[in-house]
């Protein structure tokens, strides 16, 4: 199987940048699927590309762009199914959209209509976007030894950056899963920046050495590649169902963008290293490979693109009419119950009885 | 109150088959105080099982098996111990239910013993309470006794919110007749344990005794208090307090908190804002001092003691 070639010292990699296959591509996938994998890319790269236009004109708050991450979350979240549970931090809206979450109501978030579980984290089995860096990886493990517990055949499946891996939790996170053998698949989007502090910078090793001393397979992969991403997240996410508990994959990928529209990234990193990194983008490089081996043809293609063009239409004209919350919701349920105290405060906030 | 608890976790464990108890050595050993005696023994270790030393993930982990349809108990070994896991109780087992616009609550307990008066090593005295009931979307909930140790964790454990639950050290061991039960009064409910007409003391936890010990002294100089033991930081049960002060006119609060931004500080200010009229005194607080906690041979000088809480009863009595 594919994944056996891990063990070569560079990153899993089983498509060139430039999309020539590296000997065997086939992944288990069925061609209808290998063409899903490109129009969620798609779809997910022209969001995030209206999301910035969106900010620009006001119409969101701050928003981090995932451009240049797109296969690393899509490979990703495409190894999921439907009974597994995702933990992501505040950059997967590509990883969102492959897991069927309303990307309007995702969006509320970014509107700042609503904190980071605008939709239903249950239904969608999709955790809450989470802003303390590394803290997911430890509801991931709760969750998945909960799983376990259960007896269920599913995993939990947290993404975390380069910058995480130096948090506390992301360690006690990874401990507490090995000791449980909990099933987890911790996917480190390692995209070279946290902000404006290389990963050379963030840690003197390499993250995915990490899972050794916890006890448990890493392996690296390069993450602008989605096949060897899916191939690599579908090998952990078969071994954590099997109870063999949990691994940790490094997709090396690189932040095209900025951290977010509040940065300025350069004032810390070379425009030319964006354009070295820009040549090995994750959607061209697949695209390529498709075309080559006459799994999609231009018409798809460009099918592809107007699809994208018209869904985000649709999701841009809806984000921009939801309202500003009324002030009511500032008392949303703190407790299943309110406190008498806080009754008194909505009251004072809100006018009626004892305001 | 350490066999109380023992009780409330066992029947919890029996009547709910999604309880869960976890927490640094609470399995074999039983937990330090041994609070968790026997559990392990008795419902397996699958629910009542020992984590790494890793606070922060042991209450991250509960959140997620909150996630995954469980209700973990889980034990902070010392509230000293704590601090570690402050910003997943901060950031996520407070606020879950809000930033879910209510959809998904946290049914998690976390216990800790709190408190000083057992002459602990530095980190194991200290009263942490301030931090928790500041955070809004927690309830914070401090027995004084055992009958209410078993009453309020069983409460706690079947809250559909988090619950930080503090244990009072220095009544762990104290002896206590009467029947456990989950009868009476629950969280956000106070408890008037002493009463009186020229007085009121408002405290919570191992305080409580030292109160009624200065209630009785004071009593013998012909002054009455009503002791009020809150039980329940957050909610607050505003309706004693006011009623309290209507009653007696005057008011004393005793934590072993430091005093700045201590429990102390808000009771004052609802007092005033319940019944200032009534108020014939300023409020009085008897607290721990704004230094660290002492080392175990200083412990008895910082802690309210009872001719501390007595002088400032008369203070306030005579004002």
């Amino acid at each position: 199987m594919i994944v056996e070639r891990k063990g070569t010292g560079g990153p899993l990699r089983l498509v060139a940048p430039d999309g020539t296959p590296m000997g065997d591509v086939d992944v288990g996938l069925p061609e209808d699927e290998l063409r899903e994998l490109l129009r969620l890319m798609v779809l997910a790269r022209r969001l995030d590309e209206e999301c910035l236009a969106l900010q620009r004109q006001g119409e969101l708050t701050v928003y981090p762009p995932h451009r240049g991450q797109e296969a690393a979350q899509v490979g990703s979240a495409f190894a999921l199914g439907p009974e597994d549970f995702v933990f992501p931090s505040f950059r997967e809206l590509a990883a969102a959209l492959v897991r069927g979450v309303d990307p309007v109501e995702y969006l509320e978030y970014h509107r700042g209509t609503w904190h980071g579980g605008p939709y239903d984290p249950m239904a969608t089995r999709f955790a809450p976007i989470c802003v303390p860096v590394a803290t997911q990886l430890c509801h991931a493990v709760g969750w998945a030894l909960g799983a376990r517990l259960d007896g269920l055949r599913a995993c939990a499946l947290a993404y975390f950056g380069d910058g995480a891996s130096s948090e506390g939790d992301f360690h006690e996170a990874c401990n507490l899963a090995a000791v449980w053998r909990a099933p987890v698949v911790f996917v480190c989007q390692n995209n070279r920046w946290a902000i404006s502090v290389p990963v050379r910078s963030q840690t003197a090793g390499e993250i995915w050495r990490r899972a050794e001393g916890y006890g448990f397979p890493g392996l690296r992969v390069d993450g602008n590649d989605v096949l060897a991403v899916y191939a690599a997240t579908r090998e952990a996410v078969e071994r954590a169902r099997a109870g063999e508990g949990p691994t940790l994959i490094e997709a090396v990928t690189y932040r095209l963008g900025p951290h977010s529209t509040a940065d300025d990234p350069t004032r810390y990193r070379d425009p030319e290293e964006v354009e070295r990194f820009a040549a090995e983008d994750p959607i061209a490089r697949y695209r390529a490979f498709l075309l080559a081996r006459g799994v999609v043809d231009e018409a798809f293609v460009e099918a592809c693109a107007k699809e994208a063009e018209r869904r985000v239409a649709e999701i841009r004209a809806a984000v921009v009419r939801i309202p500003p919350p009324p002030a009511g919701e500032l008392f949303r349920p703190v407790f299943a119950a309110p406190t008498a105290a806080l009754e008194r405060q909505r009251a004072e906030a809100l006018g009626g009885p004892g305001g | 109150m350490v066999a109380a608890l023992n009780a409330a976790l066992r029947d919890a464990l029996a009547s709910d088959p999604r309880t869960l108890v976890m927490g640094e050595d609470v399995g074999r050993l039983g937990g330090v105080f041994r609070v968790t005696d026997g559990l392990q023994r008795e419902f397996g270790p699958e629910r009542v099982f020992d984590t790494p030393i890793a606070e922060a993930g042991i209450v991250g982990a509960a959140v997620g098996l909150c996630l995954a349809g469980w209700r973990p108990v889980v034990e902070m070994q010392f509230e000293g111990f704590s601090y570690p896991a402050l910003d997943q109780v901060i950031s996520h087992v407070a606020k879950y239910r809000y930033r879910t616009k209510g959809r998904v609550g946290l049914p998690l307990v976390i216990r800790m013993p709190f408190g000083g008066g057992i002459r602990g090593k530095e980190h194991h005295g200290e009263s942490p309470e301030t931090y928790y009931a500041h955070t809004a979307g927690l309830k914070v909930v401090v027995p004084s006794n055992a009958l209410d140790a078993y009453r309020l964790l069983r409460a706690a454990i079947a809250d559909p919110d988090p619950v930080v639950f503090l244990e009072p050290k220095a009544r762990y061991w104290a002896k206590e007749e009467g029947i456990l039960t989950t009868e009476g009064p629950g969280i956000g409910e106070a408890v008037v344990v002493r009463d009186g007409a020229a007085c009121t003391i408002v405290s919570y936890g191992a305080m409580v005794h030292r109160c009624l010990e200065a209630a009785a002294r004071l009593e013998e100089r012909g002054i009455g208090c009503r002791v009020l033991d809150l039980r329940s930081l957050v909610p607050l049960d505003l309706g004693a307090l006011g009623e309290a002060v209507r009653r007696t006119g005057r008011l004393v609060v005793v934590h072993e908190a430091p005093r700045t931004l201590g429990m102390g500080a808000e009771i004052a200010a609802r007092a005033m804002e319940e019944a200032f009229d009534h108020l014939e005194a300023p409020v009085a607080r008897v607290t721990g001092y704004d230094t660290p906690y002492p080392p175990a041979s200083l412990e008895d000088r910082w802690l309210p003691s009872v001719e501390r809480i007595v002088a400032a009863v008369e203070r306030t009595v005579s004002y």
